[in-house]
């Protein structure tokens, strides 16, 4: 079936959803979300603690709540939604190949797309870790998927390797749900997830958090028996005779996420080495024409309210694509780099005859107290401010002014680094 | 006579977190906050230190909906010292399809005030 489209949408989630809305209410007729999943949501469908929306809502709520309410925005449009639909390929003319039970092959040209399909965690083959093979080894993720959908315990005994936010929610979790959660390990000197987690999902249950330490080695022939931990040095590499057996028939696996780019890559969009998620412009547009990217898919973000405003921002970049591509394809564009103490930014190219402010996110490489973020044009200095704490697991932001960005040349070179 | 307790906590209120220092009386009463940005932060110090509260969200079964259960929350937080016992209660419960987001389960949960709510249909 061959379709016409000024927008599709890869990706129903909550980067999908509020992308193809904002384009809608800027003016975009013709809009397709297609999504691999049965409806709309993405991950959030089983995220189903609180702590959604507070910036975005400006109140608490849950994950099924937060989808929820952009599934009933979408649903009130006149944007086709097609669930069960696998996307297998984007065409050098921004055509999109899927495919579904119902309709078989489409084929859907559009003149914009946006990927928002997401990320997924690192699974166990990424770690290099000894041992057998047992069942009861398992991503944190996969984990809440059995408790909070299928409504069944993976096990009673677990150890959690990672303290990424949903190791610490899972840890929670289970020892809510009766199980005996002994120990998060984190291979890190500091934890990955935020520290609101920490106090609540691990202290609230006097859950130990075992920093600079990872598992060595599993246990058991059919099913998971234990676990070896051990203490890592400065090259997190495990310090001989700190090992120590511990009893489990779980082992949950926080230790990280990677967008899903498959798709991407295969389109010819270009990769950012650090974030693995597309290199952008501040409208969220690729490499590729008329290529949006925003969400999980483009950098993992700690909170999903800013999730939704990056898609917005795509949304907005997709429409006045679609509008006139001419002011796209013949911008000038300054690179950002990263600093001294800053790991990666969001977007990597800037206009500089943007219309608006623009915002660069960021991460830092190590934990600071009492640092500054020092942005420089060329060398010098235009903005500096004092940050009480700064962490990798925390995403910051510092925003160019419009009047700066006018008084660069497309050579310029605009950096944020760390001052201590 | 007894001295004043100096406690350090992170605000779990919202996802910054913030460091604060609150300081009691012998009698345990919260006479001084530090290092909130936000009102609500005030608020948590003193519940945190006389009442702790935490909001709790669990699932449960449902009979003929798409999935075999059903997300819910308390409404608004619930005393932490009565998580466990909230959450056998909650254990106890089977609704049956179709549910409604929003629609509670359970009314004044073992007196605490508190309902729980579906968070989603199904």
């Amino acid at each position: 079936m061959e379709l016409r489209y000024d927008l599709a949408v890869i990706g129903g989630g909550p980067a999908g959803m509020a992308a193809a809305l904002r384009a809608r209410e800027r003016g975009v007729e013709r809009i397709i979300i297609l999504e691999r999943a049965e409806k709309l949501g993405g991950i959030l469908e089983q995220c189903i603690h609180t702590g959604f929306g507070l910036h975005y809502f400006g109140e608490e709520l849950s994950g099924p709540e937060y989808a929820g309410r952009f599934i009933k925005e979408v649903e009130k449009t006149d944007i086709d939604v097609r669930t069960d639909t696998m996307v297998l390929s984007i065409g050098e003319d921004n055509t999109v190949t899927a495919v579904n039970k119902k309709d078989g092959v489409l084929k859907i040209h559009a003149t914009a797309v946006i990927l928002a399909m997401g990320c997924r965690e690192r699974p166990r083959g990424a770690l290099q870790m000894a041992g057998t093979r047992p069942s009861g080894v398992m991503t944190a993720g996969t984990a809440q998927k059995y408790v909070n959908i299928d409504g069944y315990m993976p096990g009673h005994k677990v150890v959690i390797l990672g303290s990424g936010d949903i190791g610490l929610i899972m840890a929670r979790r289970m020892t809510l749900e009766g199980a005996e959660v002994k120990m998060v390990c984190e291979i890190m000197p500091y934890s990955g997830g935020l520290t609101r987690n920490i106090v609540q999902c691990l202290n609230d249950f006097g859950i130990p958090l075992h920093l600079s330490t990872t598992v060595v080695s599993t246990h058991g022939r059919d099913r998971l028996e234990g676990v070896t931990i051990a203490k890592v040095d400065e090259r997190m590499q495990p310090i001989p005779g700190t090992e120590e057996y511990v009893e489990c028939d779980t082992l949950m696996l926080s230790v990280g996420l990677i967008p899903e780019n498959e798709l991407s890559v295969a389109a010819g969009v270009e990769l950012d080495r650090v974030t693995r998620g597309a290199v952008v412009t501040e409208m969220r547009e690729t490499t590729k024409s008329g290529v949006f990217a925003c969400g999980n898919v483009l950098q993992v973000h700690d909170l999903v309210d800013f999730v939704t405003m990056e898609a917005q921002t795509a949304g907005e970049g997709a429409a006045a694509y679609i509008r006139d591509r001419s002011a796209f394809d013949g911008a000038e564009y300054i690179f950002t780099k990263t600093g001294p103490g800053v790991r990666y930014i969001v977007p990597q190219k800037v206009n500089i005859h943007a219309p608006e402010d623009v915002k660069l996110f960021f991460r830092v490489g190590a934990i600071y107290k009492n640092a500054r973020i020092v942005v420089k044009a060329d060398g010098e200095r235009i903005s500096d401010k004092k940050h009480v704490r700064l962490t990798p697991g925390e995403m910051e932001n510092v925003t160019i002014k419009r009047d700066t960005l006018k008084h660069l040349s497309p050579d310029s070179i605009l950096s944020v680094e760390v001052e201590e | 006579m007894a001295e004043n307790k100096v406690t350090v906590m992170t605000c779990v209120t919202c996802p910054i977190g913030c460091t604060i220092t609150a300081e009691q009386d012998a009698e345990g009463n919260v006479i001084s906050v530090k290092g909130n940005t936000c009102k609500r932060g005030e608020a948590y110090a003193k519940t945190e230190l006389t009442a702790p509260m935490r909001s709790l969200t669990s699932t449960v079964k449902v009979r003929g909906g798409r999935h075999p259960v059903v997300p819910v929350k308390s409404r608004t937080p619930v005393p932490k010292a009565r998580m466990f016992d909230i959450m056998a209660e909650i254990a106890k419960v089977t609704v049956d399809a179709p549910v409604a987001a929003g629609q509670t389960v359970i009314a004044d949960v073992l007196g605490t005030g508190v309902d729980i709510i579906t968070e989603d249909s199904m």
